[in-house]
């Protein structure tokens, strides 16, 4: 089924063009039953989670910087259904939509968000820096552009060790912009390493709209072709494209054919992090984002149309993702601060 | 019926303003809608409501400053209740003190020394250090048109800590120049423009990401002068937060003083007040020399005294008396002038008077200034936010050491932060920073007390 986006579509004329100098139209398969279900919870778990997040920060529960998922859940979702165990999975800050798609306990999650012993970090790392071996979930970084050459190492010890698992590498449109990115291009091309790019392309970095900071900036999947990167441009609010095109990349990657660019066009409905007003994009802007292309809302449409669930059906995973976050939240809440000796503890391995 | 609490809206923020309400009591309230506005000391933050139903009271006006993150503002009636509960104003209203709760604007230095640089009979006005450093920069660039601020943020979004708010309508795009995030990039384009003779200001928005450009800030501003027989050189500011804000974890965490301090060729300068944060930029824009100006995110909302002058320059390399006191002596700067001065006031209490150096400058040190203090008070306790190993603190220790030897009656103790990767945890954050009672224990300690 080739159903050509309709995001990707409304963009300027000039995208278009070079849309079509570059690459086939994009191309979108259809779901099962399941499939659209599963995306619909996994998606609505991120959503809600990230809600209930915004509340603790606000009541002071978690400080620092936090930087929400809300608007793109369907790239980490759809990425994650084409992925087998053992892969592994790496990006920014604002991570946390990651680390709940990649399997990880929400409870773990919240209670790093708030600082205690229960959480992925023993309360040490925040919503910045949470790692799970056990899910291959390498972080959390927060330098900007510092988790490309990371996970392109990820993908370098899938090669050395010879196994087929791919490194799922995920960066904004504004760190797209670090040299590192390109040092890890070239290299990653000439070592044919096991890993896809994905660019989560939401149009603005932090205050900056893309085309102010960023050249060709409707277009940061042409970024591989001067080093033989294959590259594909997704709609990233359908969960359904997202899948097709990851299906395409680990393919790519697992054959052993090198690392592979997916620049998925998603949006922030939040502001870059809790303390950024968001002044600098017009309230219709956000507003039209979320009434024509909200990625749960699409799938929830779907599912209704074509009579994979009912109404009910839906309020009822709506009520069970609800019950799983609120009991996040008060683990998060109740769990105590770590033991004062964890401040000296993990500096070292002991040898 | 569920209370609106006065939300946190950024690391920092203690307390903020309630600017504006966008809803009346009696109005029904979804999730989602925005229902306030909020001053914090870095925006004007919108606040969405989670709960739903009719707003039954606001407990805050509008226009109320000084309310404390978590005081209620306003309740949220049931969602199914009758939709004409137009209560009354809450009798709680009252009892929010919001205006006297405000924290007091001013730090006063307790019995500081006079600062001889200031002239006698001078005007002194209150400033934050934010609106000192946007000042000095601006000062500077109306006096010459090769000064220019470049970096993340700085322009369009009024910088990403509101330090260049206003600077890109008054000086154009020309001078107040947006970067992409790029610091190795940009930061060798700006050096490269100072061996050409024009007079960058880099701010990095946090000293943390200038970590991706430190090659260039050591290899090409810092040596091309030597390298070059003094031919060329960088004159350049290199400015931004640094140290700790507010449990911003690890990577975001970190003093580097000692890291630039450490380098020929730089000068690292790390005010406290807003009056040397004003001063020492427009000393640092002027140098002819790679400066390396180090801010602090939990100081740039602290107003001081600032001296009303049309030029107000303080001299690169120079100390400050910031108390004055004979039986021991406190060196600290920038943030750690904080929690030195707050000890210098507690040991008084017990009858210990300190004398407290603000070294301002991290590199050229005053080293003078310190021994000097030491000869009179023959003890030194040295202060820092940074790691303790290779730190600034025991670069003053060796050098009391050496120079005022016959003067010490106990060995120089330091205080720093804790040899740990900042922890995000609060408790543990707590811990790793340094704090006034740390000061108050190694001043008793030399004083064998
Ligand atoms: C090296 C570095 N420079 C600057 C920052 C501050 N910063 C954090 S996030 C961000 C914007 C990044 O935007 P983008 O890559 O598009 O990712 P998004 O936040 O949109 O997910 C900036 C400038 C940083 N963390 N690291
Ligand atoms: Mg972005």
């Amino acid at each position: 089924m080739a159903v050509k986006s309709a995001y990707i579509a409304k963009k300027g004329e000039k995208s278009q063009k070079a849309e079509k100098a570059s690459g086939p139209p994009l191309s979108n398969s259809g779901f099962t039953k399941d499939q659209e279900l599963a995306a619909y919870r996994d998606m609505l778990l991120i959503r809600r989670f990230e809600e209930k997040a915004g509340q603790l920060y606000g009541m002071g529960f978690i400080g620092g910087f936090c930087h929400l998922y809300i608007g793109q859940e369907a790239v980490v979702v759809g990425l994650q259904m084409a992925q087998k165990e053992g892969d592994q999975v790496i990006t920014s800050y604002r991570d946390h939509g990651h680390m709940l798609a990649c399997g990880m306990d929400p409870r773990g999650v919240m209670a790093e968000l708030t600082g205690r012993r229960g959480g992925y970090s023993r309360g040490k790392g925040g919503s910045m820096h949470m790692f799970s071996r056990e899910k291959q979930f390498f972080g959390g970084h927060g330098i900007v552009g510092a988790q490309v050459p990371l996970g392109a190492g990820l993908a370098f010890a899938n090669k050395y060790r010879g196994n087929d698992h791919v490194s799922v590498t995920y960066f904004g449109d504004g760190a797209a912009n670090q040299g590192q990115v390109y040092e890890t291009f070239n290299m990653a091309s000439i070592w044919k390493l096991p890993c896809i790019f994905v660019i989560e392309n939401n149009r603005y970095a932090m205050g900056t709209a893309a085309p102010r900071s960023t050249a060709l900036s409707d277009k940061l999947s042409a970024r591989g072709e001067a080093f033989g990167i294959p590259a594909e441009q997704v709609d990233g609010m359908d969960v359904r494209a997202v899948k097709d095109a990851a299906d395409k990349a680990v393919a790519h990657c697992r054959s052993g054919a090198g690392p592979y660019i997916l620049e998925m066009m998603t949006y922030r409905y939040r502001g870059h992090s809790m303390s950024d007003p968001a002044k600098y994009r017009a309230k219709e802007e956000v507003q039209k984002m979320r009434e024509e292309h909200d990625p749960i809302e699409q799938v929830k449409a779907r599912v209704i149309r074509a009579n994979m669930a009912s109404e009910d059906d839906l309020k009822k995973i709506d009520a069970d993702i609800r019950a799983i976050v609120t009991e996040a939240a008060e683990f998060a809440q109740s769990d105590p601060e770590p033991d004062a000796a964890e401040l000296y503890t993990d500096i070292y391995v002991n040898a | 019926m569920p209370n609106i609490l006065m939300p946190a809206l950024s690391p920092t923020m203690e307390e903020g303003k309630l600017a504006k309400w966008l809803k009346n009591v009696g109005d029904n309230v979804k999730s989602g809608d925005v229902i306030a506005e909020i001053e914090t000391d870095k925006a004007t933050m919108e606040v969405e409501a989670v709960d739903e139903g009719p707003l039954t009271a606001i407990l805050v006006p509008a226009g109320t400053e000084g309310v404390k993150v978590n005081t209620p503002i306003a309740v949220i009636g049931e969602a199914d209740a009758a939709p004409a509960a137009k209560a009354a104003p809450a009798p709680e209203a009252a009892k929010v003190d919001a205006p006297a709760t405000a924290a007091p604007a001013v730090i006063v230095a307790a019995p500081a020394a006079a600062d001889p640089e200031v002239p006698e009979g001078t005007e002194m006005v209150s400033m934050t250090v934010r609106e000192a450093i946007r000042s000095a920069m601006s000062e500077e660039m109306r006096r010459d048109k090769d000064v220019f601020l470049m970096g993340e943020e700085v322009g369009e979004y009024q910088g990403a800590y509101k330090i260049s708010q206003g600077m890109l309508d008054e000086f154009g795009p020309q001078r107040v120049i947006d970067t992409p995030i790029t610091e190795h990039g940009f930061t060798g384009i700006a050096t490269g423009a100072a061996f050409a003779g024009l007079r960058p200001i880099v701010e990095f928005m946090t000293f943390n990401f200038a970590m991706q450009a430190i090659d260039h800030i050591i290899n090409s501003a810092a040596k091309t002068l030597y390298m070059s027989g003094g031919q060329m050189g960088a004159p350049i500011v290199f400015r931004g937060p640094n140290g700790a804000a507010a449990r911003v974890g690890a990577q975001h965490s970190q003093d580097y003083a000692a890291w630039y301090g450490a380098i020929p060729g730089l000068k690292v300068v790390m005010p406290y007040t807003a009056s040397d944060a004003k001063g020492l930029m427009k000393a640092a824009i002027r140098d002819p020399n790679p400066v390396i100006f180090l801010e602090n995110e939990i100081l740039y909302g602290k107003s001081f005294e600032v001296p009303k002058l049309d030029d107000w320059v303080v001299p690169i390399g120079k100390a400050r008396i910031a108390r004055v006191g004979r039986h021991v002596t406190l060196v600290s700067f920038g943030i750690g002038m904080v929690h030195t001065l707050a000890a210098a006031d507690k040991l008084a209490a017990e009858g210990i008077e300190a004398e407290v150096i603000d070294l301002r400058t991290i590199r050229p040190m005053d080293l003078p200034a310190i021994v000097e203090s030491v000869k009179k008070t023959n003890r030194c306790v040295c202060v820092e936010e940074g790691f303790p190993q290779f730190s600034v603190t025991s670069e003053i220790a060796a050098q009391v050491m050496t120079h005022a030897f016959d003067y010490l009656d106990a060995p120089v103790a330091r205080v720093a932060g804790k040899d740990v990767p900042m922890p995000y945890a609060a408790n543990l954050e707590k811990l790793a920073l340094v704090s006034a009672d740390d000061v108050v224990i190694a001043a008793k300690g030399v004083l064998y007390v």
